[in-house]
C-alpha cells in the first residue's frame, strides 16, 4: 500500500538533503514568505512544503499528476483536511505508546509491536470509511487509486486475519524453533516454527530404537541457566519480533508518508485561500517538455510580494517563446528585480505541481532552476566580493546540466564595467551554447549590448524597465534594447528634488 | 548403553585436540609490534627444489638484516616520516612494513625488480586478487587466536575446521586468479609457480577435499529446540513451517521502503554458555557419526599452514601499502611513473612531479595539487631555488628528495616521467626551529652539521639545503653560502639549494637557477610553481575567472550536456 500522492509511481524522499541550490533560491526568490503562508504556523507543513517546492519536477506529466490532485483538494477541502487529521492522529497515538524500539530483548520488541499494531488497525478502519465515502467524488488519478487500494487491501476479512495473529503472537504454549550449526558448532539461524503434532515411532516409544530427542531441564536455582534459556528464547523470537515490529513500522511509515504528502497539498490549500482573499489571480500553468523553448504569460505577479504587499501590485505580460536569453535593463527601481523574481517563483511553483500567481502561464520545464543574485550584505568587502560571486557561480556550474535555467541579478558588477562585462559575457555565452536558459538583469551596457548583434540574433529578448514621459516608473517592462545609461539620475532627481520641491 | 548415549566429553578424545591451540603457529601479531615470527622459524621451503624466495630481495635472507634508518635527519626534513606513517597506517604489522620504506637500495637490479612487481600490480585484477588473499589470511590468523580462548571441545574443532576452510579457499582462489593474470615480474612468476605446485600437491588436495566434505556434513545438520518454562527438548528438525514468514506475509501489503532492522545482533562468538554446551553435547549424541568425523579430522591437520606462503603474504604488504597510499592521489588525476635509475649519469629529470605528503593532504580536502618539472643537462648539477616566499620553494626541495628516495626503494614516483640518480646517501640540511636566545650557537651548530655532511658525502651523494644561514648577516650568509657552494661544485654531486641570496645562482656553469612564482595581483595565493625563468602575470579579471574555471572554454567543459 502506497500513498503516491506526489508521484504516480514512487514515494517522495522526505529524508534526503535539500538540493544544493536551495539556500540561494530561498534567499533570492523570497521563498520564506511563501512557506510561512502555506504553513500557517504548522512547522511540519512548512518543512514538507519547502522540500516539495525545492525538489523540482522535470517531467510535465508528473506536474499534471499533482495539479489534478490539488484540484481535487480545492474542490473537496473538508475531505483533504479530514484525511490529514487521521494521519496526524496516528503520529500522536504512536508517541503515547510505550516504545519497543530501543529494547535489546526480542520478547519486549514483540509485545510492544503488538500493541502498536492494535492501535494502527483502528485508524486503518477510519481510513477505509473515508475512502468508501469519497471514491465516487474525486477525479484525479492519485486520489482514485488511493481510495480504491484502501477498499481492496483493507477488506473485512483482512481485518479478521490480523486480529487472529495479534492473539497468537502472545505465545502462551512455549516456543518451538529450528536451528543449525554455526561454524563454531554453536547454534545459529534460529527460526520460530509453527508446531506440528509429533508422534514417536513405536520402537522409540518402548526404548529400543534410536532416540530422536533428548530433554533436560534447568534447575530452578540455576539463575545463569535460566538467563541463558531466556536468551535462547529471545533468539528464537528474534525474526518474528523483527517481522512484527517491521510490520508496525511499515504501517507507521504508510501513515507518515500519507501525512507528509498530504501536508504539501494542505499547504497549497492554505496559500490558495489567502491569495483568494487578496483577490490575486491564480491559475494552473501549462508545462511544456524541456526540449522546447517556451515562456509566455499574462498578468504574472511575484507571489511572495503579493502576500506582503498591502495594495494592488502590477503584473507583467511577455511572450518569449524561442528566446534562450532574456536581458533586462533599464531604470533603477523600475521593477526589474521583482520581474525576475516573479518568473523564478512561477517556474518553481509550476515545477512542483502548484498553481502560479498569473492569469496564464506557459513555459518549458527546466532540468534545474538556479539563481545568482547580487548580495547586498557583501557590499562592504569590496575586494573579496568578485571572488565570492565567482565562487557562487562556480558552485552553480557544478550542478548545471543543459536545459537548466539561471536567473542573474546584477551579477559580476563588483569590478569595473569592462572587466565585469568580459566575465559575464564569457559565462553567458558558455551557458547559451550549452543550452542553458538565462534571464539576466544588468546595468552593464557593454555586456548587454554585445548580445544585440549575435549572428543568430533571435536568441535574445530584451526587456527594459520603462519610464513615462514625466520620468515616473510604472513597473511594467517593455520589449526594448538596452540603452547606454541607466536611470540613476532619475532616481536621484526623484528622491532629492521631489522632497525639496513639492511642486 | 545405546550408541546415542555414548559419552562425548573431552576425556574420551584425549589430549590431541587440546593441542590444537599450541600445536601449530598461530600467533601472528595483529597489533603494531614488529613480529619476528619468520626469523625464528627455519624455512621449510629450503628442502623444496625450485622454491620461492622473497618478494623484496634477490636473497631472501637480506630481508632480515636491514638497518633502521628512520631516525636520520633526511627522514623528517623530507617529510618521509609523515608519508611512511600514512602508508603503513592500518596495515598489519606496520613496523615491519615501515622498515622497508626507509631502507634505500644501492643496486639497480634490485630497484628494477621491485618496479617490475609494482608494474604487475597495476593490473587491478591481480591487485584485487592479492588484497583479497591478504584479507583471507588475516581471517585465518584471527581464527587461530580465537580458538585459544574457547572452552568447549566441539566448538574449538568447529572453528578450526573453519580456519582451514578459509585457508584452502584463499589458496585455491589465489592460485586460479594468478593463473589468469599476465605476470612479467620474475619474483611474482616464481611465486605463482610455487603456488601452483603447492595447490596440486597431494597434501593440499586432500586437505581441501576433506575440509569441504566435513563442512558440508556439519552444515546439513538441522535440529529443533522446544522450550517451555525451564524445560528444553532437542530433536531432529521435522519440517515445521516458519512462523515469522506467516506474519510477514500478513502485513506484506504495507511494505513501504527500507525500515529499521529490529533483529538483535547477538555477539559472543566465539564463546558458549552452559546451556549451549548442554545442547551441543546432546547434538553430538543425536548426530554421533558426524561429530566423530570431526574429531578425526582435527587430529590429522594440525600444522597446515605453508611457511613460504606466509612469507609471501607478509612481504606483499610493502607493495600493497604503497599502492593503497597513492591510489587516491592517482584518482585525483595525478600521475606516477617508473623512473629510470642510473648510477652513472647525473642528467636527471622529472616531469609533472609533486610533493607526496602535500598531495596526500590536499587530495583529501579536494584541493588541487600543483606539479613541477625539473631537469639537469650536460654538466648541470645544482638547482638553486630562489624567489618570493610562500611560493613553494621548500616543497620543491622536498619533492626532489622524496623522488630520489622513493625511486631508490623501487617504488613508482610522482610525475609523468623521470630519470633519477641512484645515490649512495641523501643528506639534508633544513633550517631548524629558531631559538632566539641562542643566535650565535645556531650559526655554529649549522656549520658543524654542514661540515659533518661534507665529511661523509661522496660524488654519488645528494645534498638538499633549505634556507641555511638565515640567522646571520647578509654579508656573512653570502660569504658562507659561496664557500659551501664551492664545495658542492668541487664534489660534483647533485644538490638542491634553497636560498634568498641571488648571487649563489651565478657561481658556476653547473648551477641552474629556478624561481618560485606567485600571481602578482593576488600575492596571498600560493602557486607552488617553480620554474626556470621569470613569472608573468595575467590580467586580473580573466586570471580570477580562470581560477574559478569560469572562462568560456573551461565552462563549456564543465556543463554536462
Amino acid at each position: 500500500m502506497k500513498a503516491h500522492l506526489l508521484y504516480a509511481q514512487h514515494d517522495f524522499d522526505f529524508d534526503g538533503e535539500l538540493p544544493p541550490n536551495s539556500q540561494d533560491l530561498i534567499q533570492d526568490l523570497g521563498l520564506s514568505t511563501l512557506f510561512e503562508s502555506m504553513a500557517q504556523g504548522d512547522k511540519f507543513i512548512l518543512d514538507v512544503s519547502k522540500r516539495v517546492m525545492l525538489t523540482s519536477l522535470t517531467d510535465s506529466e508528473e506536474i499534471t499528476y499533482r495539479q489534478h490532485i490539488l484540484a481535487d483538494c480545492i474542490a473537496y477541502p473538508e475531505m483533504a483536511r479530514r484525511l490529514y487529521e487521521i494521519t496526524v492522529t496516528s503520529v500522536r497515538a504512536k508517541k503515547g505508546l510505550w516504545g519497543h524500539r530501543s529494547s535489546h530483548f526480542p520478547s519486549s520488541i514483540l509485545s510492544g509491536a503488538v500493541r502498536e499494531l492494535e492501535m494502527f488497525v483502528g485508524l486503518l478502519k477510519q481510513l477505509r470509511v473515508l475512502a468508501d465515502g469519497f471514491v465516487g467524488q474525486v477525479h484525479s488519478d492519485g486520489f482514485v487509486t488511493l481510495f480504491r487500494s484502501l477498499q481492496t487491501d483493507l477488506d473485512d476479512e483482512y481485518f479478521a486475519t490480523i486480529d487472529r495473529h495479534l492473539k497468537r503472537l502472545r505465545f502462551q504454549d512455549g516456543v518451538l524453533m529450528s536451528a543449525e550449526l554455526y561454524k563454531d558448532n554453536s547454534g545459529t539461524n534460529y527460526i520460530l516454527r509453527s508446531p506440528l503434532d509429533i508422534k514417536l515411532g513405536w520402537k522409540e516409544r518402548i526404548g529400543i530404537g534410536p532416540r530422536s530427542s533428548y530433554t533436560f531441564a534447568i534447575p530452578s536455582r540455576d539463575e545463569a541457566g535460566a538467563n541463558a534459556l531466556s536468551d535462547l528464547v529471545n533468539r528464537g523470537l528474534n525474526t518474528v519480533a523483527n517481522a512484527t515490529a517491521q510490520s508496525a513500522d511499515h504501517i507507521e511509515s504508510y501513515f507518515s508518508m500519507l501525512r507528509s504528502e498530504l501536508g504539501f497539498y494542505i499547504g497549497c490549500l492554505n496559500l490558495k485561500e489567502q491569495l483568494q482573499e487578496m483577490n490575486q489571480p491564480t491559475c494552473f500553468p501549462v508545462p511544456i517538455a524541456w526540449n522546447n523553448v517556451e515562456l509566455t504569460f499574462t498578468e504574472l505577479r511575484d507571489a511572495s510580494l503579493a502576500l506582503r504587499a498591502q495594495g494592488p501590485i502590477v503584473g507583467n505580460d511577455i511572450d518569449a517563446a524561442g528566446n534562450m536569453l532574456i536581458l533586462i535593463t533599464g531604470a533603477n527601481s523600475g521593477g526589474k528585480s521583482t520581474f525576475l523574481r516573479s518568473v523564478g517563483l512561477a517556474q518553481l511553483m509550476m515545477q512542483c505541481g502548484m498553481f502560479v500567481t498569473a492569469e496564464s502561464y506557459r513555459a518549458n520545464v527546466s532540468t534545474g532552476i538556479f539563481t545568482h543574485f547580487i548580495r547586498e550584505e557583501d557590499a562592504s568587502m569590496r575586494s573579496g566580493r568578485l571572488d565570492e560571486e565567482l565562487l557562487r557561480m562556480s558552485t552553480i556550474t557544478d550542478q548545471l546540466t543543459s536545459h537548466s535555467i539561471v536567473f542573474f541579478n546584477e551579477s559580476f558588477a563588483a569590478t569595473n564595467e569592462r572587466e565585469g562585462s568580459e566575465i559575464a559575457r564569457q559565462i553567458v555565452r558558455a551557458l547559451l551554447d550549452a543550452h542553458v536558459k538565462v534571464l539576466f538583469v544588468t546595468h552593464q551596457f557593454d555586456f548587454a549590448e554585445s548580445f544585440c548583434n549575435r549572428q543568430n540574433g533571435n536568441v535574445a529578448l530584451f526587456l527594459r524597465a520603462e519610464r513615462d514621459a514625466d520620468g515616473h516608473r510604472n513597473f511594467r517592462l517593455v520589449k526594448r534594447e538596452p540603452l547606454p545609461t541607466s536611470y540613476g539620475e532619475d532616481l536621484y532627481n526623484k528622491v532629492f528634488l521631489s522632497s525639496s520641491n513639492p511642486n | 548403553m545405546s550408541q546415542s548415549e555414548r559419552d562425548v566429553t573431552q576425556t574420551e578424545t584425549p589430549s590431541l585436540v587440546r593441542n590444537l591451540s599450541t600445536g601449530y603457529d598461530s600467533p601472528v601479531s595483529l597489533n603494531n609490534e614488529v613480529a619476528d615470527v619468520e626469523t625464528t622459524k627455519p624455512s621449510s621451503a629450503a628442502s623444496t627444489p625450485g622454491l620461492f624466495g622473497s618478494l623484496l630481495f634477490e636473497q631472501s635472507c637480506d630481508a632480515e638484516h636491514i638497518e633502521d634508518q628512520n631516525s636520520e635527519s633526511f627522514v623528517s626534513d623530507l617529510n618521509l616520516d609523515i608519508i611512511v606513517s600514512a602508508i603503513v597506517a592500518g596495515q598489519r604489522d606496520p613496523g615491519f612494513v615501515a622498515k622497508h620504506f626507509y631502507n634505500q637500495l644501492h643496486d639497480i637490479q634490485e630497484v628494477y625488480s621491485r618496479q617490475e612487481i609494482f608494474r604487475d600490480l597495476e593490473d587491478q585484477t591481480l591487485l584485487k586478487a592479492l588484497k583479497d588473499f591478504a584479507q583471507n589470511i588475516l581471517q585465518v590468523d584471527i581464527h587461530a587466536q580465537q580458538i585459544e580462548k574457547m572452552q568447549n571441545h566441539y566448538q574449538k574443532e568447529g572453528w578450526f575446521l573453519d580456519e582451514v576452510a578459509i585457508y584452502c579457499e584463499a589458496i585455491s582462489v589465489l592460485s586460479a586468479r594468478l593463473n589468469s593474470c599476465n605476470l612479467r615480474s620474475k619474483r611474482l612468476n616464481a611465486f605463482r609457480n610455487y603456488l601452483s605446485d603447492y595447490v596440486s600437491s597431494d597434501e593440499f588436495v586432500c586437505l581441501n577435499i576433506e575440509t569441504n566434505n566435513l563442512k558440508k556434513i556439519l552444515a546439513d545438520i538441522k535440529y529443533s529446540i522446544r522450550i517451555k518454562g525451564l524445560k528444553v527438548e532437542v530433536r531432529r528438525y521435522e519440517g515445521e513451517s516458519d512462523y515469522s514468514a506467516e506474519v510477514d506475509k500478513t502485513f506484506e501489503r504495507f511494505k513501504q521502503g527500507a525500515v529499521k532492522d529490529y533483529q538483535i545482533f547477538y555477539p559472543g562468538r566465539p564463546g558458549m554458555n552452559h546451556v549451549g554446551t548442554r545442547i551441543l553435547e546432546l547434538l553430538a549424541r543425536l548426530f554421533s557419526t558426524e561429530f566423530c568425523a570431526l574429531d578425526d579430522y582435527c587430529l590429522q591437520h594440525v600444522g597446515f599452514f605453508d611457511e613460504n606462503i606466509r612469507r609471501f603474504e607478509r612481504e606483499l604488504r610493502f607493495y600493497v601499502a604503497y599502492i593503497e597510499y597513492i591510489s587516491p592521489i592517482r584518482l585525483a588525476g595525478l600521475r606516477f611513473c617508473y623512473p629510470e635509475v642510473s648510477q652513472e649519469s647525473k642528467e636527471i629529470f622529472a616531469n609533472d612531479t609533486f610533493d607526496l605528503a602535500l598531495a596526500n593532504k590536499l587530495v583529501s580536502t579536494r584541493t588541487p595539487v600543483i606539479s613541477n618539472d625539473f631537469y639537469l643537462k650536460g654538466l648541470e648539477r645544482v638547482l638553486v631555488i630562489s624567489g618570493p616566499n610562500q611560493g613553494g620553494k621548500t616543497t620543491f626541495a622536498r619533492t626532489f628528495g622524496q623522488l630520489h628516495h622513493f625511486a631508490s626503494i623501487g617504488c613508482p614516483v610522482p610525475g609523468t616521467s623521470a630519470r633519477l640518480f641512484l645515490f649512495d646517501k641523501i643528506y639534508t640540511h633544513f633550517e631548524q626551529e629558531e631559538d632566539p636566545a641562542n643566535m650565535n650557537g645556531k650559526l655554529e651548530d649549522d656549520l658543524v652539521r654542514i661540515h659533518d655532511v661534507f665529511e661523509k658525502a661522496t660524488t654519488n651523494s645528494i645534498i638538499i639545503m633549505n634556507e641555511i644561514f638565515t640567522s646571520t648577516t647578509l654579508n656573512d650568509a653570502r660569504c658562507l653560502g659561496t664557500k659551501i657552494m664551492e664545495r658542492v661544485i668541487e664534489l660534483d654531486l647533485l644538490c638542491v639549494y634553497v636560498t634568498f641570496i641571488d648571487e649563489i645562482a651565478s657561481l658556476g656553469e653547473t648551477i641552474v637557477s629556478m624561481k618560485s612564482t606567485i600571481v602578482p595581483e593576488n600575492p596571498s595565493e600560493r602557486t607552488y610553481k617553480v620554474v626556470r625563468g621569470p613569472a608573468d602575470g595575467l590580467a586580473y579579471a580573466l586570471a580570477i575567472a580562470e581560477k574559478y574555471h569560469l572562462t568560456y572554454d573551461l565552462m563549456r567543459k564543465r556543463i554536462i550536456s
